[in-house]
């Protein structure tokens, strides 16, 4: 197995007192959160809570008002090493109607990290094949993506994420509306990234129900950071992420 | 000159056999690149091009300067600057698009009405005039087109990638806006470089219409670019053909020969959907 890429005590992701959004009113307001490698951390909230002005923002293509964002240790424009980060975006279909295969988007996904000018390696296939059989789409590798279903698309883009081996995983409410297997598959795939290379995930979702048991911490937003903590911890407060799958939602539409 | 080879009716010319050279290049490479476009959702953007580089060739004849030249510069101008608004957001891409078609072609009517010019002497640059293409341009052609089909060649992979996903690439640290400003002005040399062939307005057709039927056929985006390719390319033989045997327009006839191919295709697809695709 690699050397671990970073050091344990350098965040992937930290944010400071971060100030955020597009008019006069804040949409989300000094909100602070670290990542550390090996952590599984969800980001929750109702709609509109701002999770995904926050989450544009630690990406690097929203400029916060307001405080800082540390990846990997560096300011989001200086960070070059893109490849160690992984995003899964929301949308999960592609939106042309020209045909691309899973092995095509997959090797998309490899890119940044070989230098795209450079050809295809040995290494770069290996890993491509890993990322699809990781998700479980090695048989229909070279079938057209928009012949699959809605999940298995979703995991299509998840192993594009996987395929430059990344140290960070962030993804956009990847689950919404996928089927149970496909859920299934998808809780599998992030253990393996997260046991086997020691890669911190964020997610940020509304349906917990499928990871509940591998999250070490949730945060729940709402302009500001509400809670940060354990499930245990936000479990004692009355919330469950995995008992009735409901629980979570309905606390969050309280929330609004 | 170089003399004409022995073909058979109607081929027999060297005038015919330069057109037809011309017409299988521009139908094989237009398409190539055209793949990309329609991938990133811009199928219109030749045609904005094409528009633009109107207007430079009415400043050419205005000015007395070879109206190629300076319809490569407003094209590539017109190309890179419709990139750059439409990724910084500040139009929406079919909004920029209508404003580039609509200010392209009235700026050439004006430019060419004050040269004199807006008569028989525009008209080979909007649809073509295959049969008087000189050996020169006709070597200009092929160069475009071998530089279209290197670069495609070399960044298939980054540009399949920044074209599909445009949000991600930039997430990922591509670089998104480079490859943009590249595809545009490739664009632009593809269109210009088609102008004395099927002409600016035909030429967007060529772009699209092969690649439109391909996505049909093809199971990766890889075969779509080789087929769309093989289509254009033949699209533009059987209209070299038809054309001179039914004395039509050359140009005009490849075009409607790689609409019909579609509309043929996409019966078949949708009566034998399964013939289709298990011949795949």
């Amino acid at each position: 197995m690699a050397e671990p890429r970073v050091a344990v005590d350098v965040p992937l992701l930290s944010a400071q007192g971060i100030f955020a959004g597009y008019g006069r009113e804040p949409v989300i307001e000094d909100v602070s959160l670290e990542i550390r490698p090996g952590e599984f951390v969800a980001l929750v909230g109702p709609n509109g809570s701002g999770k995904s002005t926050l989450l544009h923002v630690l990406l690097g293509s929203i400029e916060p008002s307001a405080g800082s964002v540390r990846l990997f240790g560096e300011s989001p424009d200086r960070f070059h090493a893109r490849w160690r980060l992984g995003f899964v975006p929301q949308r999960p279909t592609l939106e042309s109607e020209v045909p691309a295969t899973v092995r095509e988007i997959v090797s998309s996904g490899r890119l940044r990290q070989r230098g795209w000018w450079r050809r295809q390696s040995d290494a770069d296939r290996t890993a491509i094949e890993h990322a699809i059989s990781s998700v479980g789409l090695s048989e229909v590798a070279d079938g057209p993506l928009n012949e699959l279903s809605v999940g298995q698309q979703q995991r299509a883009f998840i192993a594009r994420a996987f395929a430059s081996e990344p140290d960070l995983l962030v993804l956009d409410e990847p689950i919404a509306g996928i089927d149970r297997a496909s859920q299934r598959r998808f809780r599998e795939s992030l253990v393996h990234l997260q046991r086997e290379h020691g890669a911190g995930v964020l997610l940020v979702s509304h349906e917990l129900s499928a990871v509940a048991d591998v999250i070490d911490r949730v945060i729940v937003l709402k302009r500001r950071v509400l809670f940060d903590g354990s499930p245990a911890e936000l479990a004692s407060s009355g919330v469950s992420l995995g008992i009735h799958e409901d629980d979570l939602p309905l606390w969050l539409e309280g929330l609004r | 000159m170089i003399g004409a080879l022995p073909l058979p009716a109607p081929l027999e010319t060297a005038d015919v056999q330069r057109a037809l050279l011309a017409c299988v290049a521009v139908g094989a490479f237009a398409p190539t690149i055209g793949a990309f476009l329609v991938q990133k959702r811009l199928s219109l953007i030749g045609d904005g091009v094409g528009h633009v580089a109107f207007a430079g060739v009415g400043l050419g004849l205005l000015v007395d300067v070879w109206p190629v030249w300076t319809a490569l510069a407003f094209a590539v101008g017109g190309a890179v600057g419709l990139e750059l608004l439409r990724a910084k957001r500040r139009v929406a891409g079919d909004l920029a698009l209508a404003l580039f078609f609509y200010a392209g072609i009235a700026l050439g009517v004006v430019f060419a009405a004050k040269a004199g010019d807006l008569d028989l002497e525009t008209l080979p640059y909007l649809f073509g005039d295959p049969l008087r293409m000189s050996t020169g341009g006709l070597a200009a052609v092929l160069v475009v087109g071998a530089i279209v089909a290197v670069a495609i060649w070399s960044l298939r992979r980054v540009l399949f990638a920044v074209v599909s996903d445009e949000g991600w690439a930039r997430v990922e640290g591509l670089p998104v806006d480079t490859l943009g400003v590249g595809l545009a002005a490739l664009t632009a040399a593809v269109i210009v470089s088609g102008m004395k062939v099927v002409g600016l307005l035909l030429m967007a057709a060529l772009m699209v219409l092969p690649v439109a039927s391909a996505q049909l056929l093809a199971r990766s985006f890889r075969q779509t670019v080789w087929l769309a390719a093989l289509i254009g390319a033949s699209s533009a033989f059987v209209g070299v053909i038809v054309g001179q045997v039914l004395h039509l327009s050359i140009s005009g006839s490849i075009v409607l020969v790689a609409a019909a191919v579609f509309a043929v295709v996409s019966m078949a697809r949708r009566t034998l959907p399964a013939a289709v695709k298990s011949a795949a």
